[in-house]
């Protein structure tokens, strides 16, 4: 169980607040995802929970712990892949094992079987700089899984992708999660991706700093975008979400 | 103004274009040498001229003198630059880790790289002599901040999205020193290391036309005191020669193969 409480995030330049008086609790083994409009403070929240940025104030538990920095337990996946170009895609996946001193032979059986989970058992010896944006992040998601972490964080990882390889890639870590039953949070901008995963979406709002609205999917999977449930979750939420966009745009006129 | 921005670097020409052309250079320089000489627009001792240069580097080469100061000069080029090197290394980090010294520090490791290196001669000439050290002293001031300088932008200048990666895996410490932004920063390392090599190189030529020691720049000033021009010619161009091939058959291929490993050459 994750436990965010009061979680708060004052940038020393900015005006606002990031982040104000965030409390949140993630079960495990649950799929959350975040959405909300590009500047809102999505990449701050996951970074927050990665412990790569320390809060202004308020606390993040794991299991109720308090988290005080980045740990193997929290493995985090970004937009662009985060590959090391200098390592081929093998000893990409074996990095975080290697740097956790995992034994060789161990290694190179927990990667083979992730590789082959996300299809790159062939190019296992490529450069990152041979493979396609797709192949790549499939690779950083076999790196992540092989960490056996509790928590995956992913910060918008298709978007960066076209619409075919983002397709491709949700199918497939739809069954990852179900194969693993992994917690997940993921962060995107798109509602159907997030009604596609979760089981809970959350809407991050720029306008409170906080989390505006709460909405649990309860479809079966693995789920298809043009089932009726699929398009009334997701008119719903887009619907609430962008009543809470014309507000801000209200109050900036009003302001201006 | 080439039709497109940035203008592509030409396809390079074959080797029987460059030995063409460089043949053709120097035939144009002996014709030149042979027309000033008369028309007497200078005394025939006077002007360097193909042959002449030949001359000297057939008695050069004998007893094997050419090659000797070719390899004094090369391997204290090479100490004087390993020394740079972990002087560089240090500094560098030093400058990367203690931000407040690096404030203060930096403008004026800034300045005393712009020094030419031959302005530390009279100085190593006052501590230590006329002597190897003096000349080593002059390399390693002549390329050690700017490796230092190298090092420390090389390894703050690099994508930190890797760090970050790394770190949600669990490295920290000496793993993400040595693992991450060492291998990220590389490329960024062996073009200042390349460029160190090329200020040492040069330091090197000021420190030896100074001292008595065998050397290329000894040999250069050899020339001078038997007023042999084409002596003088030939010990140039061997410099330079030296220089382009360690510059391209060392560092150049080395970096050429990081960068073609990445994708990025
Ligand atoms: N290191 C930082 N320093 C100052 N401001 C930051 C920093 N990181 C993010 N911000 C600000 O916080 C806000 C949220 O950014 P971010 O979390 O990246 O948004 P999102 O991921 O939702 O697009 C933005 O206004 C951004 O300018
Ligand atoms: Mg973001």
């Amino acid at each position: 169980m994750l436990e965010l409480q009061n979680l708060c995030m004052q940038f020393e330049n900015a005006k606002h607040a990031t982040l104000k008086n965030i409390n949140l609790q993630i079960p495990e083994g649950s799929f959350t995802c975040i959405v909300g409009a590009s500047g809102c403070g999505k990449s701050t929240l996951l970074n927050l929970i990665a412990g790569l940025t320390l809060p202004s104030s308020g606390s993040i538990l794991l299991d109720g712990q308090p988290i005080s920095g980045p740990g193997r337990d929290r493995v985090m996946m970004f937009q662009e892949s985060a590959l090391f170009p200098w390592l081929t895609v093998l000893e990409n996946v074996c990095f975080g094992m290697k740097i956790n001193n995992v034994p060789k032979a161990k290694q190179l059986e927990i990667a083979g079987h992730y590789l082959d989970m996300v299809h790159l058992s062939r190019f296992r010896d490529y450069r990152v700089h041979e493979l396609s944006g797709g192949m790549k992040q499939r690779a950083a998601l076999a790196r992540a899984l092989c960490m056996d972490s509790k928590i995956l964080l992913m910060d918008e990882p298709f978007s960066a992708l076209d619409k075919q390889t983002t397709n491709l890639l949700r199918e497939e870590l739809a069954q990852i999660w179900q194969q693993t039953k992994k917690t997940i949070i993921l962060i995107t901008h798109s509602v159907e991706e997030a009604v596609f995963f979760a089981d809970r979406v959350l809407f991050l709002s720029e306008e409170t700093a906080n989390i505006a609205g709460e909405y649990v999917i309860d479809l079966p999977r693995p789920r298809h975008i043009e089932s009726p449930e699929f398009i009334r979750y997701r008119q719903d939420i887009l619907y609430q979400v962008r009543n809470e966009v014309e507000k801000i745009e209200h109050a900036e006129e009003m302001a201006g | 103004m080439p039709k497109k921005w940035p203008a592509r670097p030409g396809k390079k020409a074959p080797w029987w274009g460059y030995l063409f052309f460089y043949m053709l250079l120097i035939g144009l320089w002996q014709l030149l040498y042979m027309l000033g000489v008369s028309l007497e627009w200078w005394k025939p001792y006077a002007f360097p001229n193909p042959a002449g240069v030949w001359q000297s580097l057939l008695s050069l080469s004998r007893d094997w003198n050419l090659l000797r100061a070719i390899l004094y000069s090369l391997s204290r080029a090479a100490l004087g630059f390993l020394l740079a090197c972990l002087i560089g290394a240090v500094l560098g980090l030093l400058l990367l880790k203690l931000q407040l010294l690096s404030r203060y520090l930096k403008p004026l490791i800034m300045g005393v790289q712009t020094l030419p290196s031959i302005c530390w001669v009279p100085f190593a000439i006052l501590w230590f002599g006329l002597n190897q050290q003096a000349i080593l002293f002059v390399v390693v001031m002549g390329s050690a901040f700017s490796i230092a300088l190298a090092v420390e932008s090389g390894m703050r200048n690099i994508d930190p999205i890797y760090v970050k990666a790394a770190r949600t895996m669990g490295a920290s410490g000496s793993k993400l020193i040595f693992r991450v932004i060492f291998p990220a920063a590389l490329p960024n390392l062996l073009s200042g290391l390349r460029q160190g090599w090329s200020f040492g190189w040069r330091a090197l030529m000021s420190g030896e036309v100074m001292s008595s020691a065998i050397g290329l720049g000894h040999t250069l000033m050899m020339g001078r005191d038997l007023a042999d021009i084409n002596q003088v010619m030939l010990v140039m161009i061997v410099i330079i020669l030296v220089g382009v091939a360690i510059d391209k058959g060392v560092f150049s291929s080395i970096e050429e193969r990081v960068l073609r490993q990445r994708g990025l050459a």
